[in-house]
């Protein structure tokens, strides 16, 4: 079966989604992420999302899933590096995927994953995918 | 008045059927000039469709067109399933009504990225939704 890669960086885990995402594949990202986290014990997970042209309702809701299921597992979760069209398109389908973190690219997302894990998860930060 | 230009057919039966069907809209897209912005609808409205017509229909057919109205060209695709068909199509028009598990975005989200948005359905007979989305709409 299909599977994407999960990479292991220390206290991190970093999945780059380099091929179109169809339900299945999505659905194994999801549990396979999870598993991971477990399994190392990681403290944030870091979504490089800069080669996906699109992300329809199902996707962003296992996005949001992921996002949710890891903050329950002790793991931030940084979205990177959305491509402007797919921001719009996905904001006019009406998923505005609340609770997910984003940064506009990899090196932002690392900073960001940092700053949370040693400043502690004080406030919620949530930036609006619209205005990357 | 729309005419059709180019026209191509393929049969949905299964979730990687999903990624060329995907792939053929984009190039439909591409061959008229569309706007990266305008592909983007236009394939996440065709993903959406799709995992309807497998999901509620069972499978189906899905035929792509370049199409004209003698002032701007676009693309057409049309969703043809034999499924149980759409009890109240004006509830599953509305934000956030699902009988399945989803977020009930599919059909009223994909009408609000396509420029025209038609669907018939006969509860038995099957559903088929057309979109159209054009170059510069």
């Amino acid at each position: 079966m299909e599977r994407i890669p999960i990479l292991k960086m220390g206290d991190f885990l970093l999945v780059t989604i380099q091929v179109d995402l169809y339900d299945q594949l999505a659905e194994n990202l999801e549990s396979d992420l999870i598993n991971t986290i477990n399994k190392h014990n990681s403290k944030g997970v870091l979504i490089d999302i800069s080669a996906v042209s699109i992300i329809d309702s199902f996707m962003g809701r296992i996005l949001g899933n992921i996002a949710v299921m890891s903050k329950i597992m002790d793991a931030q979760t940084v979205v990177v590096g959305m491509q402007p069209a797919v921001a719009i398109t996905l904001v006019e389908l009406g998923l505005s995927l609340n609770g997910v973190i984003s940064a506009l690219n990899v090196e932002k997302g690392m900073d960001l994953l940092r700053a949370k894990m040693y400043n502690g998860d004080k406030e919620e930060q949530t930036y609006d995918d619209s205005n990357q | 008045m729309t005419t059709a230009t180019n026209k191509e057919e393929l049969f949905i039966v299964k979730e990687q059927d999903v990624v060329p069907l995907r792939n053929r809209v984009k190039e439909y897209g591409v061959k008229i000039g569309m706007s990266i912005l305008n592909q983007t609808k236009l394939i996440t409205a065709t993903s959406e469709l799709v995992r309807n017509l497998l999901k509620y229909g069972g499978g189906g057919r899905v035929i792509i067109e370049s199409v004209t109205n003698g002032r701007d060209l676009g693309v057409r695709v049309i969703f043809i399933d034999k499924g149980p068909g759409i009890k109240d199509i004006n509830l599953a028009m509305q934000d956030g009504y699902s009988t399945g598990k989803s977020l009930g975005l599919g059909l009223p989200g994909t009408k609000r990225l396509v420029n025209e948005f038609d669907i018939q359905t006969e509860l038995g007979n099957g559903t088929t939704v057309t979109i159209i989305k054009w170059k510069n709409g």
